[in-house]
């Protein structure tokens, strides 16, 4: 941590604005009694000797933002990412591939950390919002008096106005238990937990632990519930019919929580029904608001590199009948010029830089499209067959499960920190030769590629020890040269698959890293963890790119879009974001699960998002509108694996129940009505359509399915350990 | 410094409770407040902190897609709120813990038993741990999922049990529960959906009896082996009814197969043949993915014909069709205990039906052998009420026989297999029932002609009876703990004196026993005296002190702090006291175990 900290302060010191960073790092510094480091820093920045001691003075001014208020109440993880954020900022430009946006992306960061530092202000002044004293015993009486009011109005608006109810519940109580009326709370709290909704059930119960004013410091739902503002959709008639209610009785205690602590995103039209808010409500901090979902999204594909295909007739005139060439000519050229012609969706080719293709590159493509000729079309009558892939022997520690994209490779991530590489085909996993045999190989000859690999290290699968945690995500480059994985021990491990060796260990997240993806372009990846953000990271950089700070809880999974430019993540917090890569803005907010997100999986056109989440229930989202399309109710435990189909027909979900199962995508997506008013507003009428949606279950022998994969050829291979 | 000793058992069964209901996951603030009790800290916003370290523990869970809560991940859990985490609970998945409860407490606890070293020693080192292996098989061809081993039975046990009893719901696998999530508030919509399903008229199913290729293979070889002469196949073709877990769609084809070959051979006198379907039987109980119920009507018939058929074998003077009678009892008897219910009362039928047989004078020798051999494998019961009543009269009928001159050699062999039958059964029960001291006078006159020989076989009986109590003593005073590792805990430290203080977090990690068990077995093993020798040790700076005996056949010891033991055994032991890197100052207790 030192040199780290040391080193980034120093650049950091060449940006006058950041003073406060400076400050901060020196006051870290001191407290850890590194006195050696603050004295050279404070040379180094040219600092009066005081400049440390009058900082406390100002900081409880809260002049910046939020930043400076929070110092002693920071722990020191959170500091040191804003030092490191801070830091990139000082240098000229992170990379030159981002040359033209630096700038506003540089900017956009700093703005993102003051985000992640104002998620943890200090507790006393956020607190102090619930000073104000009501009669302690009249909330009770306040709290029914407008149960009874909201069931006595018209049944339009109850089910709207029933929403209230639990972020009422929660502050009141806060304001009681705050205001040491610890036994008015616990009354409080028993006579109204009962009737909140069973999704919130967890959050009540880490509410019923916090008994004492003592309780609040340093507890993070509660400075969730209090920094972000419960938001509430409720219809201008509902919204009329509450407010008159509440002013007509003078209900000034239950007004004042409204005002101050919900955000009622008030809409004209007609009042939602009950399944409808269902729908959309369960998460931390209620709906997404509407202005959230309104940003552009280019959902569409890039267009793929024109890359001749070489001795393809040939091989397949020599292989095939004369009837075969024939049906191909038009085939591929439907192919190619589907891919010439630009999707309006699509974002510009050169949106955010990508890697150039390499000659390897280019030869998988090829490969990819002689596959992709032979894959067998999906559907409804045409379900695909299911290779399960059982990892025996692993005594329950099998956490996560990752297959190459041509199906070539699988690689584990295990509790016992150890990371294996299998190879499912006959070619066996080889190490490349040592330098000193590299030396002596011929580098002009045709298959200098194949000499340098060495047979005696053949095998049918490798370890990768490195990590000092259960590795709890795990993603191979595109190219199948890399792999990452992520553990809990803070870190994002780079391997080589040449060497089998670790290559780069990403610092940054210090709390577990929970899931990590490479981009489909390779180069950039993405990785989210208990801290709370998620970070773009490129392989050749060792501190982030972007960090994408929102969501309330960990970030559970994380998964880039097809075409690279944006990314998703999944929360304990239960909901979804989708961001822009390029921005670092959060473009999309989906509510609607009731537990946290364990999967994610973006359909092949890039249009659509299926999530799965503890609950059990896989939904649907399109992207382009922000709407929740369809619910997949089946399962009975949580889903940890989605996959479209590669022609995105069918949706496959594995989940700790031990099924896979078959959904009907298309289906899901034909009959999605998107009128304007749905469209406006983000309230879609769901049918419960999914015994007609769901295609086929199957059970395996106690075995969870931890991941699935459809290979080129649209044959689904699934994943999970044997729990004896 | 905030320490915790953390009951981790506890919590591990809770977890175990809680698979139960994986939506609400949660410790009951009471056992917390026991937990916190027990382990002498009562402070609230100690209680408070683990509360919420289990939140984040679940977490763990997830990620690590468990459905049990771990040690290790509670551990996790302590780790991100900064807390030191424990040392010493490396627990295995599954922890016996045990319940008492008594003066208005209720206590869990993990009950540790007294080991002796030289037992850990002596027992074999287990096998080594297979590594992470990869399988593939086929989960579904073409939508449609194989019955393969690697497979789950497309229905199970219940499934097959709710189809037959409720024909009207039968819930197709994994479609049961359907959104169990829906709150509760859906309640309140109206449902407009469900209108038409309750108007239309539900038919019960038509159950088909199709089987594919493969099956009907499958019982072509299955029944082929089970008849056929080579009793290597047959074994394999048992075994393959007993365990396979697919096979319910062949049952019915089964169950008629073994009646109408009972049926037919039975007339034939094939006793071999018999004897084949009655294993055959015998496998498909065994099998416990299959529910039988359905076809008792079928096999129980057969079963009692091989009990109780006059005539069972071409030579009933030679051939031995006895142990078939003996093991088609045992069967029924099976049979009646895990099918009997008060409806259909299987077992009261087959009684009333044997006993009436038995009670007929012009029953035959074989016949009266199956009758009471059915009988007496019904159980101690059953031989009280039923059979010792029956001694004298059946005495005097064996006496008859046995004395008398004109008789068959074939009514001679049944008679003599009828009193041996009668004396091993009733031996025992007598034994248990009638009070010592066994005289034969007293048990002519109760039981008649068999009363001699019943007196010396309950005698003989007594004496066994008693010499099993003695070995079953001796086989508690003994305790094997196979486990090779075992985690000392706190439980010994109550003998170090002194109070306990809170701030005791220093409990031995592990306790690694590795024993090279002597290649000679001339070697005399090592007495079996143990010492453990508890000391505690001023505060030194460093708290970390292994001590490791090493002596196999040909390696010297490594390091060795303690006397050379008189043995020439010498286990390595390795004592490690696991303590906080910010104890040191602290006065460490340590202990070592020296043998």
């Amino acid at each position: 941590v030192k040199p780290g900290s040391a080193g980034s302060s120093k650049s950091a010191a060449g940006a006058p604005e950041d003073q406060q960073t400076l400050l901060a790092v020196l006051q870290f510094l001191r407290k850890n009694k590194l006195t050696e480091s603050v004295e050279i820093l404070r040379r180094e920045a040219g600092l009066p000797e005081d400049a440390l001691d009058t900082k406390g003075a100002d900081c409880s001014a809260p002049s910046s933002g939020g930043t400076a208020g929070g110092v002693d109440g920071l722990d020191a993880g959170s500091l040191l990412s804003r030092v490191a954020v801070s830091s990139s900022a000082g240098t000229p430009a992170p990379t030159k591939v981002f040359l033209g946006c630096s700038a506003m992306g540089v900017h956009h960061l700093w703005i993102l950390s003051a985000a992640v530092a104002d998620d943890q202000p200090d507790v006393s002044v956020v607190l102090s919002a619930y000073s104000q004293q009501g009669d302690p015993a009249l909330y009770k009486v306040y709290y029914s008096d407008l149960k009874k009011f909201i069931e006595s109005v018209l049944d339009c608006h109850r089910a709207e106005l029933s929403q209230v109810f639990y972020p009422l519940f929660v502050h009141m109580y806060l304001e009681l238990v705050y205001n040491n009326h610890e036994s008015e709370a616990k009354a409080f709290f028993e006579k109204f937990s009962g009737d909140q909704e069973c999704y919130y059930e967890d959050d009540l119960r880490v509410l019923s632990s916090l008994t004492k004013k003592e309780h609040m410091r340093g507890n993070e739902t509660l400075l969730d519930f209090r920094t972000s503002k419960f938001v509430l959709r409720i219809s201008r008639d509902s919204y009329q019919l509450l407010k008159r209610h509440l002013q007509e009785r003078q209900n000034n205690q239950i007004w004042n929580i409204i005002q101050e602590h919900l955000y009622i995103d008030i809409f004209d039209g007609m009042p939602r029904s009950k399944s409808q808010i269902d729908a959309m409500s369960g998460s931390l901090a209620g709906e997404a608001k509407r202005e959230a979902n309104k940003a552009k999204v280019y959902y569409g594909l890039l267009k793929e590199p024109e890359i001749e295909v070489p001795l393809d007739d040939e091989d397949e005139e020599a292989e095939n009948e004369e009837g075969k060439p024939k049906k191909k000519k038009p085939k591929k050229d439907s192919m190619g010029s589907k891919s010439k012609k630009q999707d309006p969706n699509a974002p510009l080719q050169n949106r955010i830089p990508l890697p150039e293709l390499k000659d390897s590159d280019k030869l998988d493509k090829i490969m990819y499209m002689k596959e992709s000729t032979k894959r067998i079309r999906l559907g409804r009558e045409n379900l695909p067959s299911i290779c399960f892939y059982t990892f025996l022997n692993a005594y329950q520690g099998l956490t996560a499960v990752d297959f190459t994209d041509d199906s070539s490779l699988i690689a584990g991530g295990f509790a016992d920190s150890t990371v294996r590489v299998w190879s499912v085909t006959p070619k066996k996993l080889r190490k490349v030769k040592s330098a000193a045999d590299l030396n002596l190989i011929d580098k002009e000859s045709d298959d200098v590629l194949e000499r340098i690999m060495d047979e005696k290290t053949a095998s049918e699968s490798k370890i990768l020890y490195g990590h000092s945690g259960p590795v709890y995500g795990i993603s191979f480059s595109p190219d199948r040269n890399y792999l990452l994985s992520c553990s809990e021990d803070g870190t994002v491990r780079l391997w080589s698959l040449l060497t089998f060796t670790c290559l780069v260990g990403y610092k940054g997240h210090n709390y577990p890293v929970w899931d990590t993806q490479f981009s489909p372009y390779g180069y950039y990846f993405v990785s989210g963890g208990h801290d709370r953000v998620a970070r773009l990271w490129a392989t050749d950089h060792y501190q982030p790119l972007r960090i994408f700070a929102g969501h309330l809880a960990d970030v559970t999974c994380t998964r880039f879009h097809p075409n690279s430019n944006y990314v998703v993540t999944g929360s304990s917090d239960r909901t979804i974001r989708l961001w822009d890569v390029l921005t670092g803005n959060c473009v999309r907010i989906f509510t609607g699960h009731k537990g946290p997100i364990h999967t994610l999986a973006f359909s092949p056109n890039g249009k659509f998002l299926a999530s799965g989440a503890t609950d059990g229930r896989v939904l649907l989202w399109d992207i382009g509108h922000g709407l929740m399309v369809s619910e997949l109710k089946g399962h009975t435990d949580t889903v940890y694996a989605l996959r479209f189909s590669r022609d995105g027909e069918l949706l496959a979900s594995g989940s700790m129940d031990n099924t896979v199962r078959l959904w009907d995508a298309a289906k899901a997506f034909d009959d999605l009505e998107t009128d304007d008013f749905t469209a406006a507003t983000g309230h879609i009428h769901l049918q419960d359509n999914s015994q007609e949606l769901l295609l086929g279950t199957y059970m395996s022998k106690s075995t969870p399915v931890v991941h699935l994969h459809f290979t080129r050829r649209n044959l689904l291979l699934a994943a999970g350990s044997y729990a004896a | 410094m905030k320490l915790f000793v953390w009951p981790c058992f506890v919590l591990t069964a809770m977890a175990e409770e809680r698979r139960q209901k994986q939506c609400s996951v949660t410790l009951p603030t009471e056992s917390m407040k026991a937990m916190a009790e027990s382990v002498g800290v009562g402070q609230l916003q100690e209680e408070s902190c683990v509360a919420l370290s289990e939140e984040d523990a679940l977490k763990f869970m997830h990620h690590g897609k468990r459905r049990k809560l771990t040690t290790s991940d509670i551990d996790n859990a302590l780790k991100l709120k900064n807390v030191e985490p424990l040392y010493g609970f490396q627990s295995q998945e599954f922890i016996p813990f045990r319940f008492a409860s008594g003066g208005g407490r209720e206590l869990h606890f993990y009950e540790e038993k007294e080991v002796d070293l030289s037992d850990i020693i002596n027992t074999p080192l287990p096998r080594v741990p297979l590594d992470v292996s990869l399988k593939a098989h086929w989960l579904s061809i073409e939508g449609v999922q194989p019955s393969i081993p690697e497979n789950p039975p497309p229905a199970t046990k219940e499934q097959q049990k709710t189809e037959s009893t409720e024909p009207l719901k039968v819930v197709k696998p994994g479609q049961e529960e359907e959104g169990a999530i829906q709150g509760k508030g859906q309640g309140a919509t109206a449902p407009d959906g469900k209108g038409k399903e309750k108007g239309s008229i539900r038919l019960k199913p038509r159950s088909t009896h199709e089987l594919s290729v493969e099956q009907q293979l499958y019982y072509k070889e299955i029944t082929e082996a089970c008849v056929g002469s080579c009793e290597a196949k047959r074994a394999e073709a048992l075994q393959s009814i007993a365990t396979d877990p697919g096979l319910y769609q062949m049952l019915p084809r089964f169950s008629t197969f073994i009646s109408e070959g009972v049926r037919v051979n039975v007339v034939q006198n094939n006793l071999a043949l018999l004897i084949y379907l009655m294993r055959m039987v015998k496998a498909l109980m065994d099998n416990p993915t299959l529910y039988l119920e359905k076809y008792l009507h079928e096999l129980i018939p057969a079963v009692v014909t091989c009990i109780v058929s006059k005539q069972l074998c071409l030579r009933p003077d030679v051939d031995n069709h006895w142990a078939l009678r003996d093991f088609a009892a045992r069967l029924m008897a099976q049979c009646c205990k895990t099918f009997s219910t008060t409806t259909n009362n299987i077992q009261s039928r087959i009684t009333k039906t044997l006993t009436k047989s038995w009670l007929d004078e012009k029953t035959q020798w074989t016949a009266r052998y199956g009758c009471i051999a059915g009988l007496a494998e019904l159980g101690p019961d059953v031989i009280k009420t039923l059979i010792l009543p029956r001694l004298t009269v059946e005495g005097s009928r064996i006496k008859a026989v046995m004395e008398g001159s004109v008789v068959s050699n074939i009514d001679k062999i049944g008679a003599e297999h009828v009193q041996s039958l009668l004396l091993k059964h009733c031996a025992s029960v007598i034994a248990k029932i009638r009070p010592q001291p066994d005289t034969v006078e007293q048990y002519r006159t109760d039981y008649g002609y068999l009363g001699p020989m019943l007196c010396s076989h309950v005698i003989k009986a007594r004496t066994q009876a008693a010499l099993q109590a003695q070995q079953v003593n001796r086989t508690t005073l003994t305790i094997t703990q196979p486990r090779p590792t075992l985690s000392v805990s706190q439980s010994g430290l109550s003998g170090s004196g002194g109070p306990r203080t809170p701030s005791i977090i220093k409990v031995p990690s592990s306790l690694t026993l590795m024993s090279p068990r002597p290649g000679t077995p001339s070697q005399p093993s090592p007495p079996a005296t143990k010492y453990i020798v508890m000391a505690t040790s001023a505060g030194t700076a460093s708290t970390q002190q292994v001590i490791t005996l090493s002596s196999s056949q040909s390696a010297s010891p490594v390091t060795s702090t303690v006397p050379s033991a008189t043995s020439t055994l010498q286990p390595l032991v390795k004592v490690e006291s696991g303590s906080g890197p910010g104890l040191a100052a602290s006065r460490p207790l340590q202990k070592y175990i020296v043998v």
